[in-house]
């Protein structure tokens, strides 16, 4: 298979965005965010130095598997932490502290700030019609009077696919399926015309078919509003497929982050190739997967003051367990391994899986 | 894949015929029928509502028919069991793995005894304390717990684990049939990899066949044999699963497998239905075969 | 995964029923502990009260009626002139037995029909929840009237009128755990392998749902302990002369027009507060096991 570079297959993909992404000054930036949240009695670390940029219009994904932190990423972004939680580091949108926003301002973020949550029916009070739901956020602010957010919800439903939506408006949660509370989720989030939509869109929770049309929907409304997306998934080919950029959690911290097609291609990070690698495959049958040994941990059952993929990596050298690896750059791709120059050059990542046993 | 030895000469360990089931006047399952061959593995797929858990439940008997038959090992089993020892007999033909790991073992209940539980109920009352705790032994090794994961109630292992466990108690019965209900769909990938490799080595070492119900065509792909597409209750395509997943025939089954993010995946290709219930798929279809 | 380890650890050694009991008492608080002493006494007093009591609780002096404390009597004399005490300490151990046998009698009846309605469902589980609304309909005091019109006043009787009445208690709230329970995939896999319902029950699905059942019959024992007392209030419990909380209200309620309300309050302080007491534990028993579920 021939290698086209990185940025031709997505510049041949989306030309317009591409371009909009990498011109558009910075729109929410996440800087050295580290949060600790009480668990069991204790503060424990559950995200640790995250880095990352959205500019305008661009959609990065944010992959990892349970305990990554990549859920939490989100909350802490949109500042819905549970009680108790620590925040360090700094999380500014469009040039303004979100730490620092008051009641007022908050407010404000958030609707610009839109959230999709995984699981629609915890997040949908079960015995408020669905048009209360939709226009509740906007009437409570004050950004748009009952009538305009009736006539907002039904454009919106209108939006993601959903018919007859005056009478959906006057349903109950319990009444739709979860792919149409996804995507009432979806047009809710719409409704204060965000510029970004933190969405933590669920994949396994979701018929494939179902997945699909979510998907779309998301696209086109990015693509015909121009709103950025942090797209949250434990599915690294849905979110190589559908991102600009995608970045890799692992253990609390982004361990690779790399343009989409570069990610798919090329990983450089041995968790982000294990990861593809694991994966069985829809048009081949493997004698064997190749199984990551261990489990994935949240970042405080990860070991200390070394790489916290380490145990489970099959190039793990001495030097992986005695220091932390910093983010390097290379080609352009942030990555968090202290052999990814070596690996790099020495062979090239696609073989990265086939080094060892 | 397909042509494995001495097969076709074997009867079906598992004969599905007319299965149908009515919930009210809903049809669930309409007009079912397939075969498991000894030692192959066959795959349902279909999304949520389309009957294919509860033709699971049907064949293991936690649901009762409306119609049609299910035959096991040459027995009849649409019918609630008459006796202990049918009920018993049924339990070492057919044994289930559920999607759920943190609902599947009881929370009181270490990994251990709720093996050893298996272990007496199907053993004979002659084997020996010995045997028995050898044998538990012996499925925690197949499965690869180790000793102090066997100790452990449920809440202290991962998914992973505890899917390995029920795996083992499923296998504790010595059961001909598994079925594998969406057993990996609530995994992390790197540890559905590991289950995944896990049930291979238990097929190649048991000769067990396998049913796997689920919605996902990659760990279908990698597990199955033979696949039988369900929608809306009925069986719309059946056939080997390269042949069936690589050229899909109907317009359904071409849904689905264009639902697959991949290379180049552009998700607007592959669903987009303005009005779900009666959709014009098949022209969209259509225009992903034509681009690949 | 450390707690088992340290539960493993610990179990070998002296301090760990120390142990278990300091982590019980944490999770019901400090209210929940309270009340756990207070019940732990009167269990105690219940099994001693007799041999403690300091006077014969039913000899009577119509010469000390209502007098206050003095030497030997620390509460003082009820309205038949007997010793208060002594009264109180004796009649512990009825005011105790009565509700737990309404409490014993009603969990094995509500247990019985919540596991078969939740196991067998259907037509079975409509006829039992049909039957168990039906009762909840009569209060336990009317129950009990009736009963004693039947078979005449007497402990037994309103031990068993109060059982009855109880019964619908138990059965709702454990036949809707015990569906959820029924529900889970553990039950189905159990099943699947052959194991009838009724080892299923026993071994799994009763087992799982025992903190709730122990939960509800706690606060079952302080409404029990209260009803109890007022049908021996009406007098159609405990018989005089023997000694009981409800019976003691009774007697001594004339005091309360005739200046004298000390025995009548003392009794009926010490009754709320080992009422509240099973209530509070009841409430933070049920609380901890929904947290653990």
């Amino acid at each position: 298979m021939n290698r086209t570079t990185p940025s031709d297959t997505s510049m041949a993909r989306q030309p317009d965005l591409r371009s909009l992404a990498t011109s558009a000054p910075p729109l929410l930036v996440v800087e050295r965010l580290e949060v600790r949240l009480p668990i069991r009695g204790e503060l424990k670390r559950v995200l640790h130095d995250v880095n990352l940029t959205i500019r305008a219009g661009e959609t990065l994904g944010l992959v990892g598997e349970s305990g990554s932190g990549k859920s939490m990423t989100a909350r802490a972004i949109d500042r819905l932490l549970p009680p108790g939680a620590t925040v360090k580091g700094a999380i500014s949108y469009a040039g303004q502290e979100v730490a620092s926003l008051d009641t007022h301002g908050l407010r404000r973020y958030r609707a610009e700030v839109g959230m999709i949550f995984q699981d629609p029916r915890v997040h949908i009070n079960p015995v408020r019609r669905i048009g209360d739901f939709m226009a509740e956020a906007v009437v409570s602010s004050g950004q748009m009077s009952r009538r305009q957010a009736k006539i907002r919800s039904l454009e919106l439903l209108d939006a993601v696919h959903i018919d007859r939506g005056p009478q959906r408006l006057r349903q109950y949660p319990h009444e739709l399926s979860g792919g149409m509370l996804q995507r009432v989720m979806i047009a809710t989030a719409l409704l204060p015309q965000p510029r970004l939509i933190l969405a933590d869109v669920p994949t396994t929770a979701l018929d494939v078919t179902t997945q699909a049309e979510v998907m779309t929907i998301l696209d086109q409304l990015r693509r015909e509003l121009g709103v950025a997306m942090l797209f949250i998934t434990h599915d690294l080919a849905l979110a190589a497929a559908v991102c600009d950029r995608t970045a890799v959690m692992y253990a609390g911290q982004i361990v690779e982050c790399a343009s989409s097609a570069h990610l798919d291609d090329d990983p450089l990070h041995p968790y982000t190739a294990a990861l593809q690698r694991a994966r069985p495959r829809i048009d081949s049958t493997a004698r064997r997967l190749e199984a990551i040994a261990g489990q994935s941990v949240s970042a405080f059952d990860a070991p200390a003051d070394q790489c916290a993929f380490a145990p489970r990596c099959r190039h793990a050298s001495d030097r992986c367990c005695a220091e932390s690896p910093e983010v390097t750059t290379i080609d352009g791709v942030e990555v968090r391994c202290l052999l990814a120059e070596e690996l790099h050059r020495g062979h090239p990542a696609s073989e990265l899986g086939s080094v060892g046993s | 894949m397909i042509d494995q030895p001495s097969a076709g000469a074997i009867k079906p360990v598992l004969m599905v015929r007319g299965l149908r089931k009515e919930f009210g006047s809903s049809v669930a399952v309409d007009d079912v029928s397939f075969d498991v061959q000894s030692g192959h593995s066959l795959a349902i797929v279909g999304e949520s509502g389309s009957g294919k858990t509860t033709v699971a439940r049907m064949i293991v008997g936690l649901e009762r028919p409306t119609a049609g038959s299910v035959v096991a090992c040459d027995r009849e089993r649409s019918r609630p069991p008459r006796s202990t020892i049918e009920r018993r007999r049924r339990g070492r033909e057919i044994q289930i793995v559920f999607q759920d790991p943190y609902s599947s073992l009881d929370p009181r209940q270490t990994i251990e005894s709720a093996i050893d539980e298996i272990v007496r109920f199907h053993g004979d009352r002659s084997t020996g304390e010995a045997a028995r705790r050898a044998r538990v032994r012996e499925l925690l090794g197949l499965v690869g717990l180790d000793d102090r994961q066997a100790a452990a109630l449920p809440r202290a292992l991962s998914g992973g684990q505890r899917q390995r466990a029920a795996i083992a108690r499923a296998l504790a019965a010595e059961p001909r049939i598994l079925i594998l209900d969406e057993s990996v769909a609530a995994l992390d990938v790197s540890i559905q990899a590991q289950i995944l490799n896990l049930l291979m080595d238990i097929r190649d070492a048991t000769g067990v066949s396998y049913l796997l119900i689920s919605h996902d065509l990659a760990v279908v792909r990698q597990l199955s044999d033979e696949i039988v597409v369900m929608q809306r209750g009925r069986i719309i395509e059946r056939g080997p699963t390269a042949t069936v997943l690589d050229t899909p025939h109907h317009s359904y089954t071409q849904l689905l497998r264009a639902s697959v993010p991949g290379k180049g995946w552009q998700p607007s290709r592959a669903a987009m239905r303005p009005t779900p219930a009666t959709s014009p798929v098949a022209p969209n279809v259509k225009a992903t075969e034509g681009t690949t | 995964m450390s707690q088992v380890i340290i539960n493993g650890s610990l179990a070998n050694s002296g301090s760990a029923s120390f142990g278990r009991l300091r982590r019980w008492l944490a999770s019901v608080g400090v209210l929940g502990t309270i009340s756990a002493v207070i019940i732990g006494t009167m269990v105690i007093v219940a099994v001693i009260g007799a041999l403690i009591a300091p006077h014969d609780p039913t000899k009577a002096n119509v010469g000390d009626s209502w007098d206050g404390p003095r030497g030997g009597h620390l509460l003082g004399f009820d309205a038949n002139g007997r010793d208060l005490l002594s009264r109180l300490l004796v009649g512990t151990r009825s005011a105790m037995l009565g509700p737990l046998a309404v409490v014993g009698l009603s969990v094995i009846a509500g247990v019985v029909v919540a596991i078969v309605s939740a196991w067998r469902g259907g037509r079975v589980d409509a006829l039992l929840g049909g039957i168990t609304d039906m009762v909840f309909a009569f209060p336990g005091i009317l129950i009990a009237i009736l009963a004693a019109t039947v078979t005449g006043a007497g402990i037994g009787s309103a031990v068993i009128a109060l059982s009855i009445a109880y019964t619908p208690y138990i059965a709702r709230t454990v036949r809707s755990a015990a569906l959820g329970e029924r529900g889970r995939a553990y039950i189905a896999a159990l099943e699947v392998q052959g194991l009838s319902g009724w080892m299923i029950c026993r071994r799994h699905l009763l087992p799982n749902v025992t903190p709730l059942i122990v939960a509800q019959a706690t606060v079952l024992f302080g409404y029990a302990m209260v009803d109890l007392a007022a049908i021996s209030y009406i007098g159609l419990g405990v018989q005089p002369p023997h000694p009981d909380w409800g019976a003691m209200i009774n007697e001594n309620q004339g005091g309360i027009v005739q200046q004298h309300p000390t025995p009548v309050v003392i009794v009926g302080l010490v009754l709320v507060a080992v009422v509240v007491a099973f209530n509070v534990l009841g409430h933070r028993l049920s609380r901890r096991s929904g947290i653990s579920k």
